[in-house]
Formats: C-alpha cells, structure tokens, sequence
C-alpha cells in the first residue's frame, strides 16, 4: 500500500502498525508524536493502530529551538 | 540543590525551579555544545520546537539523547506558528511527544518583528487551557495582555524585553515593571536580552525568570556566555531580595565624622 510518512510517498507492506513503522524508521516512540490523518495519536496506540493504504502520517519530535529566527 | 546561591525556588502551577535562568536550545553549532552550554547554564527548564522528524537520515540524532527529560523540564513552544489553529495543533503534537502538558504559547504576528499576535495568543490560550495545558505565554511588553492572559488562567506570563534575537535589551522597562507590579503570577522575562547586564537588570527590576536563547547560543564562546548568565541572574535575583538603597542626589559619607582630627 502507498502511504505517506513526513511528505514522502512511500510502499509499505500491509498490515502495517505504527510502531512497525517507527521501528522500521529506527525511531523511538517515546521521543515522537505521530499525526494520522491530522488526527494525534496517544502513544498507547501506536502498537494496535493499522495504517491504511493513502494514510497522511506526520512524525513529529522535539529539535532544538528558543525562538525561530526571522526568515529575512 | 541545597547549595544554590538563590534563597527561594520558582513555582509555577505546581512546578518547582531552582534556577531562574531558563534557556532555548536553537542555534547550537550541534547538540555537544548545546548540552554544555545548558548545563554551564544551571537552568532547570529548557525549551524546545516541535518539527518533522528526518525520516530519510536514520543516523540522526535526537536532542533527547543529549537533553535529559528526567534532569531538566522540557518546555516545547510553537515558535514559527502564526495562526492560533497552528499554535493549537503544535501545542497537542508537542504534549503528545512529550511528558507533561506545560507549553510555551507563541502566536506570531509578523515575520521581521516576530511580535507576538496577542489577540491570537488570548484566543489559543483560552482553547488550550481548557484541554488541561499549562500555557505560559510568549507575549508583548503590554501589561493590559498580562492582565487579560493572568484572568483566563495562564500560571505565568512571558513578555518580551526586545524583538527574539535582538540583543537590544531591555526596551521599555517601564512597561515591564507595571506587568511585574500588576500581575500577580510569575513574570518570566523572554526574548532580547544580549549579554549578562540586561539579564541582571531584568532580575533586579522583579522579574522571577529570565528566557534566552540567542544571547547564549550566538555569542563566540557560548558556553562561557552561559556561566556569564548563569552569574547575572543569580546576582540579579539576590539583589532584588537584598532590596537595593534609594537612589539621592548628594552624598552621604559611609565613613564616620566622629574620632577625626
């Protein structure tokens, strides 16, 4: 199935969990917050939640950051 | 903690600070400097954005390696949101990544000055607060939006000294000591300090915190910058404790006229 993870189209193997992706990605789920469809999931979740074929999934984690910069 | 230099902790909706320096993590040349510079720092809470993990670099890093949840309270903020349903979302995203439902509320109102939009932040605020988070918002030199944001519960509130990133200092320090006076809940003076002095001055005039990020990370050696801080804002606080002598016109001598010659 075609899933889409940051803006990427991406392949996947269906059934596909959250956490399956996370793992896939080398990412820990305690450090990100996973958006699927704009909706946030609670990180309980994420070993149970099947993604489907033409989810928008958004990753999102903390980075370093006071104030932005101006653009200009 | 029992050695800190400081006579009383900073309490804010039941979180307890020793350190009234609290620092952003942008603009590090990489997360070694950025963890020796908070540390140099003494800060206890530290701030940090919420943003797209990269998904096509495995071998990046995460700033929680460096940053300890346990040791330091992370502080998320929805810097570079300029809408209130923007500030909305990063605000649930960043309690979902997290562990605590403090936010740093920023509603940006324009790209060059970065001033906050605060009838945006008033309107985010009140949505967030009743879904249970901690809003400690970024907000203008404005005691009247102090006000207003303190009366829908925020348990602090952070106006700037200067535009984010400035180094101007302290602009309208008249204006703050009316918010410091008025407000009766913590004012956390954030943005636009430039070197120790400003940070000092801010804690002379009452404000409870002190949030840099550019004053520290932008200097040459910004680890040295962090201790300079970590010196100003302890040194600063004391003497707003220590109550400072009226200022007079004339002299009055220190050394007694009695026993001369």
């Amino acid at each position: 199935m075609r899933i889409i993870v940051n803006g990427e189209s991406q392949e996947r193997d269906n059934p596909l969990t959250v956490n399956s992706l996370l793992e896939s990605l080398d990412l820990r789920s305690e450090q990100v917050a996973v958006e699927v469809n704009l909706k946030i999931l609670d990180r309980s979740n994420f070993a149970t939640w099947n993604l489907k074929e033409g989810d928008k999934i958004e990753i999102l984690s903390f980075i370093g950051g006071g104030s932005l910069q101006p653009r200009h | 903690m029992s050695d800190h230099p400081l006579p009383d902790p900073l309490i804010i909706a039941g979180h307890e600070f020793r350190s009234r320096l609290w620092v952003g993590t942008g603009k590090y040349k990489d997360f070694e400097e950025t963890r020796q510079a908070i540390e140099a720092s003494g800060a206890d809470v530290v701030t940090v954005a919420v943003r797209r993990v990269n998904i096509t670099d495995k071998n990046s890093e995460n700033l929680l390696d460096y940053i300890d949840p346990k040791k330091y309270t992370i502080l998320p903020n929805t810097a570079g949101c300029y809408t209130v349903e923007d500030a909305v979302r990063y605000s649930r995203l960043a309690r979902a990544a997290g562990v605590s439902d403090l936010v740093k509320l920023e509603v940006i109102g324009d790209e060059r000055t970065l001033f906050p939009d605060t009838a945006g932040l008033i309107e985010a605020a009140k949505i967030l607060i009743a879904e249970g988070f901690i809003v400690l918002p970024y907000t203008n030199d404005d005691p009247i939006v102090a006000q207003k944001l303190m009366d829908i519960g925020c348990p602090a509130v952070m106006p700037l000294a200067a535009p984010i990133g400035s180094g101007l200092g302290i602009r309208n320090p008249y204006n703050l000591k009316i918010i410091m006076e008025t407000v009766k809940v913590p004012v956390i003076v954030d943005a636009g300090v430039g070197t120790a002095s400003d940070a000092a001055l801010a804690m002379e005039y009452g404000a409870d915190a002190v949030l840099m990020n550019t004053a520290i990370a932008g200097a040459k050696d910004p680890i040295m910058m962090a201790t300079a801080m970590r010196y100003a804002v302890d040194a600063g606080r004391l003497a707003y404790k220590a109550g400072r002598i009226p200022r007079k016109l004339y002299a009055t001598a220190s050394s007694p006229i009695e026993g001369m010659l």
